[in-house]
């Protein structure tokens, strides 16, 4: 039984390596902003969108198909370049200071009409480009193959976690954030320009969720849809960590991942269900989430 | 005044099918999305945001569906009346929970528990017939085996009677102190506590209430559409209610129903030209009443009467 749950165990937290960029991308833009994202999936879809068109391009030009590697940060990057300052600026810092169910809205418009600029840019066929997966081949350790893309994923996750806590702790930008976190008006009465601090975060929210987006293209492809099925997803792993917390994201991730690993060796019908039970359980017990600190108000 | 916007509203509703005989089914899912975004809206009063109702709306479409093929009930009163009590008992049980908690939390926990429904209802195939979803018969009216298309009249006028009664009767619970402890809620829940009155039972009656507008109007969507699925409570499905609700309006309860009728008209006759554009437009329209228009359609109609005298 171990032998076969060994495969699947790598498949869950690979997969949750992919739902981890996109989380944490929502988490960290909660922490900042105070802001509930819900078009946040779409940037992970509109960057797997960018990563397949490149890729196919890339490939159907006849350049060295090692280029599409590149080709998947670079797409993530230009999502992000694109789109990060551009929607903060003009909708969500409209938003700030009021009310959730107003910022929920907002950004639900967002999703709305990003939707249907997939749709017309992208169109609704289904894009599949693999070529970063098949040149990474497979490994066999005991037997059993694995998809050396998959560990890329597992290993890309921890060094996105290890590059924001560096990030946060030891630049000066970083740490600008952590201000920002931490006290919004102190900050600002200590001279930091809370708007760029904004502008970056939202930016770096972007491009977390189009990078898992293109990092999903290679083993999934992308198809309408996928933006509204991911933020979900991203939402329960976001709340289950606690809300702002980023360690709290992945581990939360890990926790879905293997949740639905179980669910599908245990419980096939129940492997969609298994992250928002999850959700649902840890939400009722701590609505704060694992690891968030923020206590609710209850009376 | 509101009463007699409610009344020349059904009095139009209830003219415009016999000039125009194919805007009838548009209107008849106008009026059961109507009744959802209504439910949405008295919750949107407490200020508590869901983006879960859609589950209700599934609840109430899906006992529709259970009782017919399962029960055999096809008395369309019974079934009405049947699937609004278990939504109705579902809002009971669920918001026993989930009132506890506020703001992000309250959208959040909704959020979960109707993704939790989506998932199953479409995983669970034996049961529910997975995604293809399950067929709904015509009803019978008083025994009768109707026809479709006179079944479909019945449905109509029977949901505008019900529309109408639903929308006095949330008016007056508006008007009454339990409706009045809502906006209460909104501006200072602590003041509310102090003054002897429970926060959790006030808002676990809206929350009920809200809970059997929407599985009203799915019990209503299903006869009309004649089929159920798992998409009734995805969690998009729910965003759209709470915009139904915004773009009418939540000052009364005339709103939701306008922009009910509003959208689902203006999408049918848009069809032709803008559907690959549908939701574009309206996600423009939504931030542009947050932004400009914050009380919604219904405030248009609300503030030119206060300005005249």
């Amino acid at each position: 039984m171990l032998q076969s749950l060994v495969p699947l165990l790598v498949d869950g937290l690979a997969n949750a390596a992919l739902i981890f960029f996109v989380a944490v991308g929502l988490t960290l833009v909660f922490s900042v902003l105070r802001i509930l994202n819900v078009a946040h999936g779409s940037f992970y879809s509109i960057g797997a969108y960018a990563a397949a068109s490149i890729g196919l391009w890339i490939v159907s030009s006849g350049f060295s198909p090692y280029l599409t590697f590149p080709a998947l940060l670079l797409s993530a990057a230009l999502v992000a370049a694109l789109f990060g300052p551009l929607v903060e600026r003009t909708l969500v810092r409209w938003t700030y200071g009021k009310s959730e169910a107003v910022q929920i809205l907002v950004t639900f418009g967002l999703f709305l009409i990003l939707e249907d600029l997939q749709r017309m840019v992208f169109g609704v066929q289904s894009l599949y480009e693999d070529t970063p997966m098949a040149l990474l081949g497979i490994t066999e350790i005991g037997g059993i193959v694995y998809l050396n893309y998959q560990l890329l994923l597992i290993g890309l996750a921890a060094v996105v976690i290890i590059g924001l806590r560096l990030l946060i702790r030891h630049t000066r930008h970083g740490k600008f954030l952590a201000a920002v976190v931490a006290d919004r008006e102190v900050s600002q009465t200590l001279g930091i320009d809370t708007n760029r601090v904004f502008i970056m975060a939202f930016a770096l929210g972007v491009f977390l969720a189009a990078l898992g987006g293109a990092l999903a293209t290679p083993t999934s492809g992308v198809a309408p849809g996928l933006g509204a099925e991911t933020v979900v997803l991203a939402f329960a792993v976001a709340a289950i960590g606690g809300l702002g917390q980023i360690e709290g994201a992945a581990i939360a991730a890990v926790i879905v991942g293997l949740a639905r690993v179980l669910a599908i060796y245990y419980a096939p019908a129940l492997d969609a269900v298994a992250p928002y039970l999850v959700m649902l359980v840890v939400l009722l017990i701590r609505p704060y989430g694992l690891f968030g600190s923020v206590t609710t108000r209850r009376i | 005044m509101p009463l007699l916007l409610l009344l020349a509203g059904l009095a139009v509703m209830a003219v415009l099918p016999l000039a125009v005989p194919w805007l009838q089914f548009t209107l008849t899912i106008a009026l059961a999305k109507g009744l959802a975004a209504l439910g949405v809206a008295v919750l949107l009063r407490a200020g508590l945001i869901s983006i879960g109702h859609a589950m209700f709306f599934a609840i109430g479409a899906y006992a529709t569906a259970f009782l017919m093929r399962d029960l055999a009930v096809t008395d369309f009163a019974t079934l009405i009346v049947a699937s609004t009590l278990i939504s109705a008992l579902s809002g009971l049980l669920f918001g026993a929970f989930l009132v506890r908690y506020r703001a992000i939390f309250f959208a959040m926990l909704n959020l979960a528990v109707s993704m939790v429904l989506f998932s199953l209802l479409a995983k669970l195939y034996g049961v529910t017939g997975g995604t293809d979803g399950i067929r709904v018969a015509t009803p019978s009216v008083f025994g009768m085996a109707l026809a479709r298309p006179v079944f479909a009249d019945v449905l109509y006028y029977g949901g505008l009677l019900l529309a109408g009664l639903v929308g006095f009767a949330v008016h007056r619970y508006l008007k009454s102190p339990l409706g009045a402890a809502l906006s209460a809620i909104h501006t200072n829940e602590v003041r509310l506590e102090y003054l002897g009155v429970s926060a959790w039972s006030v808002l676990l009656v809206a929350y009920t209430l809200s809970a059997t507008l929407a599985g009203l109007g799915g019990a209503i969507a299903a006869m009309a559409i004649g089929h159920v699925v798992p998409e009734f409570a995805f969690w998009t499905e729910s965003g759209h209610i709470v915009l139904v609700a915004v773009l009418g309006g939540i000052g009364g309860v005339v709103g939701p129903f306008a922009g009910s009728i509003f959208l689902e008209v203006v999408q049918t006759l848009a069809v032709g030209f803008a559907a690959d554009a549908w939701n574009l437009i309206i996600g423009l329209a939504l931030i542009g009443v947050i932004f400009f228009l914050p009380r919604g359609l219904y405030g248009l109609m609300e503030t030119r009467r206060r300005t005249s005298p």
